[in-house]
């Protein structure tokens, strides 16, 4: 084939791709607002893209909040700054890291496990089953991981960001000789509403993104076991991408930086 | 349009034409099923049974052509429009399609239970009774599909298309991967279980065994149409080299099978 069509026939596949999940995404959407409500599948969802995240979303924010303070006391230490630890750490957990490691985190678990369940739906006819039985699979299947991860990842993050900004707090004062009243005064202080609140934002945009992306993987995987490897390594791919991307264009809103 | 003259007619394709990018699957497929009988579909793999089926049932929607229900034409009923249609199906799938995820009485009540809204307790008394009628106890009930045989997920599966008293039942394949015994005694419950619920079938099948067994009326399809319509019992003078070639299963004749797809 020649180089002309090679690049013709990606960018055709691009933007095929990108007209498939904007319909996937508006068909979503607009089956949230109509019944049947499924409360039983949201809370069931909550439960499992939600709660069952908590141990390694917390256990990320601790360790990188402890190496966080660890690396601004050695890099503030050649400008006699130490004394910035809390500060920056907050700033750094609220605003940016908490949410995207949330986000990469609940990526790589959950929109893997939702890509594998859902394509194995669709490879056994499943999903046609469910159309057969009167239900539609969208509102069935997609909106209840939808909601439940725009739902939980703001509170996991809000989590991570309490045991990351502990991480930095247990290094601080055990390891680089601050107090701890000191150390929680300024955290205090220094923090803004608008720095914990961007982040939740964020966190909730990245939720969005997961499950769409693991939901829309799913549901057009074909050819078998093949096939689900595939919609499964795409879900967490794409979404940990979307997820970095959505993260710079976030803040540039969210901090009118331009 | 249901005049008095089409008042029988169930299901009715007329010039049905679906392709996927270059290759055309369905060439122009007309069929009618009359209310209350079965018919069977035949033909080799690949040439277009299930892509008839799903677009009868709205899954795939044709590029030309009619399907009509009762006589209304339902070809591209979306959504919401479509939801009443939809609870006149129901279906037997190939390979079960069971939700794992639920045990078995929640996979029979399902379509009663999220389609019709129906309580939970009475879809699953429902439930139970349907299971008796495809030969399966209620302690069946209980378990997980992935814990039961070929056979018995054959069973609830035909439970769960019966169960909310469908006018139209789909078979797709419904004696694949079954032993001859196991064969039988599905087909002789799907010729049962579809006049006691007093619905139309359509199946579609390359087991000539289960056709003959199950259709008041055989199509073949072949090359995206239909190529002989006629009763079960005039297959074996339809006249048709094609259809002869296929019944009986023979590697020479007017149908070449295409090696590479």
């Amino acid at each position: 084939m020649n180089f002309f069509a090679i690049i013709g026939r990606a960018v055709l596949d691009l933007l095929a791709q990108i007209g498939r999940v904007t319909r996937f995404t508006g068909q979503t959407l607009a089956a949230i607002f109509s019944a049947p409500f499924y409360g039983r599948l949201l809370a069931q969802q909550i439960m499992r893209i939600g709660y069952f995240s908590l141990p390694v979303v917390g256990l990320t924010a601790l360790s990188t909040g402890a190496v966080l303070a660890l690396q601004i006391y050695l890099g503030g230490n050649r400008y006699g700054a130490e004394a910035i630890v809390p500060q920056i750490v907050v700033l750094g957990i609220t605003r940016e890291l908490g949410p995207v490691i949330a986000g990469l985190m609940v990526a790589g678990r959950v929109a893997a496990a939702i890509a594998a369940e859902l394509g194995t739906m669709k490879v056994t006819e499943q999903i046609d089953a469910l159309t057969t039985l009167a239900t539609n699979p969208i509102k069935y299947l997609v909106v209840p991981r939808l909601l439940a991860a725009v739902i939980s990842l703001p509170v996991l993050t809000a989590v991570g960001d309490s045991i990351g900004v502990l991480g930095g707090y247990l290094v601080s004062t055990y390891n680089l000789g601050f107090t701890g009243s000191i150390y929680l005064k300024n955290t205090v202080d220094f923090a803004k509403t608008d720095d914990i609140t961007s982040g939740l934002i964020k966190a909730a945009v990245f939720g969005f993104i997961i499950a769409i992306m693991g939901c829309y993987n799913g549901f057009f995987s074909k050819g078998g076991a093949q096939g689900v490897g595939a919609a499964t390594t795409n879900a967490v791919v794409a979404s940990s991408i979307l997820i970095l991307a959505a993260d710079f264009v976030l803040t540039a809103i969210l901090f009118h930086a331009s | 349009m249901t005049g008095p003259s089409s008042s029988n007619k169930k299901i009715e394709l007329i010039g049905v034409k679906k392709r996927f990018g270059s290759k055309v699957v369905l060439d122009g497929v007309d069929l009618c099923v009359e209310k209350q009988s079965s018919t069977v579909i035949i033909g080799g793999s690949g040439t277009g049974k299930s892509v008839t089926i799903k677009s009868i049932l709205g899954i795939l929607t044709p590029d030309e052509g009619t399907i009509r229900i009762d006589g209304e034409d339902v070809t591209r009923l979306k959504g919401a429009a479509r939801d009443p249609l939809m609870k006149k199906f129901g279906m037997l799938f190939q390979g079960g399609a069971l939700f794992d995820s639920l045990p078995v009485w929640e996979n029979v009540a399902f379509g009663l239970i999220q389609g019709h809204g129906v309580a939970r307790a009475k879809a699953k008394d429902i439930a139970i009774e349907k299971l008796a009628k495809v030969g399966l106890t209620s302690d069946v009930a209980y378990l997980s599909p992935a814990e039961l045989s070929g056979g018995m997920q054959k069973r609830v599966g035909l439970a769960r298309a019966i169960a909310a008293d469908p006018e139209i039942i789909f078979f797709d394949e419904p004696t694949t991967g079954l032993d001859p015994i196991m064969a039988d005694i599905i087909n002789d419950l799907i010729v049962s279980t579809v006049k006691d619920v007093g619905a139309t079938a359509l199946s579609i099948t390359h087991d000539m065994t289960s056709a003959r067994k199950i259709a008041d009326r055989i199509a073949m399809l072949y090359q995206g149409k239909i190529i002989w319509n006629g009763p079960t019992a005039e297959i074996d003078r339809s006249g048709n080299p094609y259809v002869d070639q296929f019944i009986h299963g023979r590697a020479e004749g007017p149908i070449k099978m295409a090696v590479k797809a």
